[in-house]
């Protein structure tokens, strides 16, 4: 059996004459392709009916239940669009898409200045703090978002954190970070500390895979390090830029465990309708509203691809293609 | 093992000398990134009074040593809940973990190297899916959940995290390249068929980017919350992010008698980390060039 698929087309007199299967070569090349392709299928299947059953389904279902609504006296009737009218006049839900969007426009500049910066200093340096200092600012990442928020409510109390040692040397009484005036840049601190090792480590491998002879160039031209950094190093790694931003604005809209965990010790300052999905969570949870509750999340799914969609159109211009 | 790493670095022309500005914003960036968890081990050594109110500060250790009988208190705490909790965050990561990390690698490789209809088209579907918030999917994922009666099981957990849409993109992408056509030909010429060819050939080379599919869904997994809060209510099955977010509710809600329980959720937050910790620094040969994969082309 040197050729399966010779043996696998045709099962009877081919195989045994070897001129017979040179003369009809054509035929079999055709089908020797379509054979492979249905081992393509059985490759992709597994994860496909994965993606059927835990992706499709539930958005299909999701969006079933949310074309009808459920009373105590009418029972459940279909209500057509009536859920989304709803949802997008529902001040609760505009709330909280209005804060996540906010926490995203200035979260997401000030992590990616930490890492990018992080990743330009740790690409100009080969010394051994350098390598430690790349290893201990990714260890966040390994840390569930449950325990670094738990770590943080401890680290942010005026009365027995660290806040505390600090402004009591200077008499003075030590800001309560978890009320409404403060939560939120206590809360971008806490995402900040936990996600921009991981996106320092893509961006540094990014500028790993630069030639360095590209440097050279630049510094015969006159480039100082500074220039060589942001008008080469930064340019030339604008696709690993895009992708981490993309990732990390569907990560901040979908905002739930760092609030959802900091909530109990917040004093009233995240609210049951803080995020879409903690209003999504409370609604089927607390209230058993799970139409309203599918209208959320699916509303949730709209507006995070509507920011996607304007995001990487009007980066479109200044980088290359994100798929492959 | 920074050894390791300075070996491998590049050598840069130019420039050896030591820039003590870049080093000045290194260590204060390893500080910044290192005090929870500095904080984090010294809270854990402290008995229930010391927590509030001790002699050194939050971040320095109170008078009297308590780590050991902390960890005692915490193993022994409702019949080793939490040990429970460990053995089920366990047991998700690594089937969960380990399931979409099989099915990445397959569909990848099988999208990458068979060209068969309605492939660009299947392709195209899953990079607009990896849009898709995942966590928008929690609430439906679970109402599909209760109508099989599969919620409040290991498996309502399971499951959904062998979806990894991310995961095959970076497999495509990663088998593109590594895995040459000729090798396949080569290898079915010789009589191997595609199944022996994939599992002797394919995966050998694929090896970096199926490690830091590993990594990336296990940790995944480990973390999750929101998914296992929402389809467990036996907190038998509670994973240790639901366990202590759930230690840390009842905590805060009985102000005064929670004062205990704080010792145990910090002690508790302290041995979950541990173990990931521990995977991380000692696989990163294989993940610090594997993260990138994605961002490359």
């Amino acid at each position: 059996m040197t050729n399966p698929a010779t043996t696998l087309s045709s099962p009877g007199a081919a195989a045994t004459t070897p001129q017979a299967a040179s003369t009809s070569k054509k035929p079999q090349s055709r089908r020797r392709s379509v054979s492979r392709g249905w081992i393509g299928w059985l490759f992709i299947a597994p994860f496909g009916i994965v993606f059927v059953v835990f992706l499709v389904s539930p958005l299909a279902y999701a969006f079933y239940l949310s074309l009808f609504s459920k009373g105590l006296a009418t029972g459940t009737i279909f209500s057509g669009v009536g859920n989304y009218v709803k949802a997008f006049t529902d001040p609760e839900f505009l709330s909280g898409v209005w804060f996540v969007l906010r926490f995203a426009v200035v979260l997401i500049p000030v992590q990616m200045a930490v890492s990018l910066a992080a990743a330009l200093v740790l690409d100009s340096l080969t010394t051994r703090l350098a390598n430690f200092s790349r290893l201990m600012i990714f260890v966040p990442y390994a840390i569930p978002a449950v325990i670094g928020s738990i770590m943080w409510g401890f680290l942010y109390s005026p009365s027995f954190g660290p806040l505390n040692n600090l402004f009591s040397l200077i008499n003075q009484q030590a800001p309560e970070i978890l009320n409404s005036d403060n939560i939120f840049g206590g809360l971008m601190n806490v995402v900040v500390w936990q996600w921009a090792g991981y996106y320092m480590i893509i961006i540094y491998a990014a500028l790993r895979g630069i030639d360095p002879s590209i440097y050279e160039a630049a510094r015969i031209d006159g480039a100082n390090p500074r220039q060589i950094a942001l008008r080469v190093k930064v340019p030339m790694i604008t696709s690993a830029l895009v992708l981490i931003l993309v990732f990390a604005l569907i990560g901040t809209l979908q905002f739930f465990t760092e609030p959802q965990v900091l909530k109990p010790i917040a004093n009233g300052a995240i609210t049951a309708s803080f995020t879409p999905n903690i209003y999504a969570y409370n609604l089927a949870f607390q209230f058993s509203q799970f139409n309203y509750a599918s209208t959320i999340s699916f509303s949730l799914g709209i507006v995070v691809f509507i920011a996607v969609y304007i995001f990487l159109f009007s980066t479109r211009k200044r980088r290359g293609g994100f798929s492959s | 093992m920074t050894a390791a790493t300075i070996t491998r670095a590049r050598p840069r022309t130019g420039r050896p000398k030591r820039n003590i500005t870049a080093h000045i914003f290194l260590v204060a960036l390893v500080l910044y990134f290192l005090m929870p968890l500095w904080w984090l081990f010294v809270a854990s050594t402290k008995d229930a009074q010391g927590l509030f109110s001790g002699a050194g500060g939050a971040l320095w250790f109170d008078k009297n040593f308590n780590l050991v009988q902390n960890i005692q208190e915490l193993f022994t705490y409702k019949g080793g809940l939490y040990l429970r909790w460990l053995g089920n965050s366990a047991l998700y990561a690594v089937v969960g973990g380990v399931g979409a990390t099989v099915l990445a690698v397959l569909a990848g490789y099988g999208f990458a190297k068979f060209r068969f209809k309605g492939r660009d088209f299947s392709f195209a579907i899953l990079l607009g899916s990896v849009m898709v918030p995942l966590t928008a999917l929690v609430i439906p994922t679970f109402m599909l959940m209760s109508q099989m009666h599969l919620t409040n099981t290991i498996w309502a957990v399971i499951l959904p995290s062998l979806l990894s849409p991310f995961g095959v993109y970076l497999m495509r992408v990663y088998a593109a390249d590594a895995v040459p056509d000729e090798l396949l030909d080569a290898a079915r010429v010789d009589g191997s068929g595609e199944f022996r060819t994939f599992f002797r050939v394919a995966v050998p080379l694929m090896r970096p980017a199926i490690v830091t599919v590993l990594l990336l869904s296990v940790v995944g997994t480990w973390n999750n919350y929101f998914l296992p809060l929402a389809v467990l209510s036996d907190q038998n099955l509670y994973p240790i992010t639901v366990g202590l977010g759930g230690w840390q509710a009842l905590a805060a809600s009985n102000n005064g008698g929670g004062a205990s329980l704080y010792t145990l959720i910090v002690v508790g937050s302290l041995i979950s980390i541990i173990p990931l910790i521990i995977a991380f620094l000692s696989l990163q040969k294989y993940w610090q060039g594997g993260l990138s994969l994605g961002a490359l082309k």
